[in-house]
């Protein structure tokens, strides 16, 4: 006689969860979200509230009353969990609420100006209160991104150097790289934007993009190295002893062992840095200036960026120049987000290769049991 | 495995009994010998006086409780000991009868001589399993032209050949612990060291894995010095011609005892050595 309960070979076995929310459960708490989200935009309309933070804050303050009356007749410790849970998923809903209508909102002000040209044409024989289907944006963009790739040639170097020095070398001055860079980071842009004003502007005589991105680059680099040190210093001990127990001698192991070991976050730190700076006004403004057409060359006088275009187009402050400038503004956060979706595709890569290794591993180890 | 001259010689310090040294003459010993080696960290003496003998072609385990200055000697034998930042050191390491400290040598030279496997698998994460077989050429500017025969070869000797031949090209991180350690070993056998140093190299393997790898450290016997750290005393008497015994009282970490594998585990002359290797403590 056997104690072991034999299972009926009948019956066939199908995977189940039994951990997770019933489905029926799921459709009523999404009916009732979607109920006092409604709830939430009459309060608005007839309230003091207005706009999606308005909204927003009506929408917590109806979750919770519904939470605290149901939570009446759960016992202590369920209620503090209910109503805890209501808060906390509120407050993160109620923090993406402002990124939403940022988003929102200048691309329904921005969408009227877009048209196939926008990107293509400047603004050289347009005028700024012209029609929105003349000129646009194309010597801008060709702006920014010399600009940007000045800036990114001199800071990336730069940047991952000082993240060596400070991870790898670690040498003498440690403390003082440190420092600056940090201190670096605590710099108006304004400021840096007058330093290469009395510097490089002055001394050239004239404006020019070459000053715009040093004067970016001064902005970037404290970002740069900061998370390039971050990275680096994920990097566990041991594969710079294995580099070092195979004979190699330091720098090399850092250039060899290291930094492959952490390139999809370097390319993190060089896109944040970009993104960082990509919107700065202020420094072009004393170094750049602004210009209506197109211009690729970055020694040759002032050029045109995207926030200066922006700037120029609301001070103008003409009905269609506005219009302009909030296309402009989509523009530029439609870069910023590409750059942002790029560091994540390009971080996200290596993790994925690595996993598909892992999944082959286990295939082949369970083919060979 | 063959009959092989018993050469190793107590601390001169903590020597309860002086073995005689059968080889005698100095400059023609071949091999790594270390006379009268100390440590410290800071102020912390860590390790005091070891003098021992590592004849080549031979494996040695080094045996003795947690803290005893095991892993910070073998870190000696490769000066790699002097990577932490308050590290100190005494006495001399002799490789083929000159010394690794003379200030004319190249550390990193010295490493290309003396590798070394750690205790967990520190196969580089960005390298492929080729890549990783080839990077201590690679790193070390070693000129070779038959890269896949390198390849081939070492995995083989470590063990691994057969399970990873069709894909040289996965990520080395996508193998499981053990066949890890073993790509970490085939890695240190590509730059051809004379002596291989092993940190518990299998503290962290499955059973299947630690027979594997030793296995592999018989084999490599045969060609090279093998310098074994473990806790596991089953693993001591299996794999090694040698053995040495360490402890400490509290103070600094010393040599006790060092003799052919076979006597310390049926005859130790120190009654020390023998309650360590019965398991009555440590």
């Amino acid at each position: 006689m056997s104690n072991v309960v034999q299972a009926s070979d009948q019956v066939t076995i199908e995977p189940q969860r039994p951990w997770a929310v019933k489905r029926v459960v799921r459709a009523t708490n999404a009916g009732r979200l979607a109920l006092f989200a409604a709830l939430a935009a009459g309060i608005t309309l007839v309230s003091p509230l207005a706009n999606a933070d308005g909204w927003a804050l009506a929408f917590l303050v109806v979750n919770l009353t519904w939470t605290i009356a149901t939570a009446v007749r759960l016992g202590a410790k369920e209620r503090r969990d209910a109503i805890v849970r209501v808060v906390v998923s509120s407050l993160a809903f109620l923090a993406f609420v402002p990124w939403l209508s940022i988003f929102i909102s200048t691309a329904l002000k921005g969408y009227k100006g877009l048209y196939p040209g926008y990107l293509f044409n400047d603004m050289r024989i347009t005028s700024y209160d012209d029609e929105l289907t003349f000129g646009g944006v194309g010597h801008a963009v060709v702006g920014s991104l010399i600009m940007v790739a000045i800036a990114t040639i001199l800071t990336l170097p730069l940047g991952i150097l000082s993240g060596i020095y400070l991870t790898e070398v670690r040498g003498r001055l440690t403390f003082m790289v440190r420092f600056i860079v940090q201190s670096m980071a605590g710099v108006p842009s304004v400021v840096a934007g007058l330093f290469i004003f009395a510097t490089v502007v002055q001394s050239m005589g004239r404006y020019s993009g070459l000053a715009g991105g040093i004067a970016l680059a001064v902005l970037m680099l404290p970002t740069v190295s900061r998370t390039a040190e971050e990275v680096l210093k994920l990097v566990p001990d041991d594969l710079r002893s294995a580099g070092y127990a195979l004979g190699a001698r330091q720098w090399r192991t850092a250039l060899m062992v290291v930094l492959p070991t952490v390139k999809a976050g370097l390319t993190t730190a060089a896109i944040l840095g970009i993104a960082r700076v990509i919107g700065e006004t202020a420094p072009l403004l004393l170094t750049s200036l602004n210009t209506n057409g197109f211009m690729w060359n970055p020694i040759g006088g002032t050029l045109g960026s995207l926030p200066t275009y922006i700037f120029a187009m609301f001070m103008y402050g003409s009905e269609f120049s506005v219009a302009r400038a909030w296309s402009g503004s989509v523009v530029l956060l439609s870069i910023v987000l590409f750059f942002f979706v790029l560091a994540r595709r390009l971080g996200g890569r290596s993790e994925k290769r690595a996993k598909a290794g892992v999944g082959k591993a286990a295939r082949t180890s369970v083919g060979t049991k | 495995m063959t009959q092989r001259t018993m050469t190793m010689t107590t601390s001169d310090l903590s020597a309860t009994n002086k073995l005689e040294d059968v080889q005698g003459d100095n400059s023609s010993f071949r091999g790594l010998e270390t006379r009268a080696v100390h440590a410290w960290f800071g102020k912390h003496h860590a390790l005091a006086g070891v003098s021992l003998r590592f004849p080549e072609r031979t494996v040695t385990g080094l045996i003795g409780p947690s803290g005893c200055g095991k892993s910070t000697f073998i870190r000696l034998l490769n000066r790699m000991h002097e990577f932490i930042p308050s590290a100190a050191m005494a006495g001399s390491v002799l490789l083929n009868g000159s010394d690794i400290y003379d200030p004319s040598e190249d550390p990193a030279m010295i490493r290309l001589k003396v590798g070394m496997v750690f205790q967990k698998p520190n196969p580089f994460p960005a390298m492929t399993i080729r890549e990783n077989v080839l990077a201590g050429i690679k790193l070390a500017h070693l000129k070779r032209d038959n890269h896949d025969d390198i390849v081939e070869q070492c995995l083989t000797r470590a063990g691994l050949w057969k399970e990873v031949k069709d894909r040289l090209d996965a990520s080395g991180g996508s193998l499981s612990g053990g066949q890890q350690q073993r790509l970490c070993i085939a890695r240190s056998l590509a730059v051809e060291p004379q002596v291989l140093l092993m940190d518990e190299p299998c503290s962290a393997l499955d059973p299947g894995s630690t027979l594997r790898i030793e296995e592999t450290i018989k084999e490599l016997a045969e060609k090279i010095t093998v310098i074994i750290v473990t806790h596991n005393m089953q693993q001591a008497s299996r794999v090694s011609d040698y053995c040495a015994f360490f402890l400490t009282d509290g103070g600094p970490g010393y040599l006790v005892e060092a003799d052919s594998t076979r006597k310390m585990f049926t005859n130790p002359s120190d009654p020390r050595t023998a309650d360590y290797v019965q398991g009555k403590f440590g």
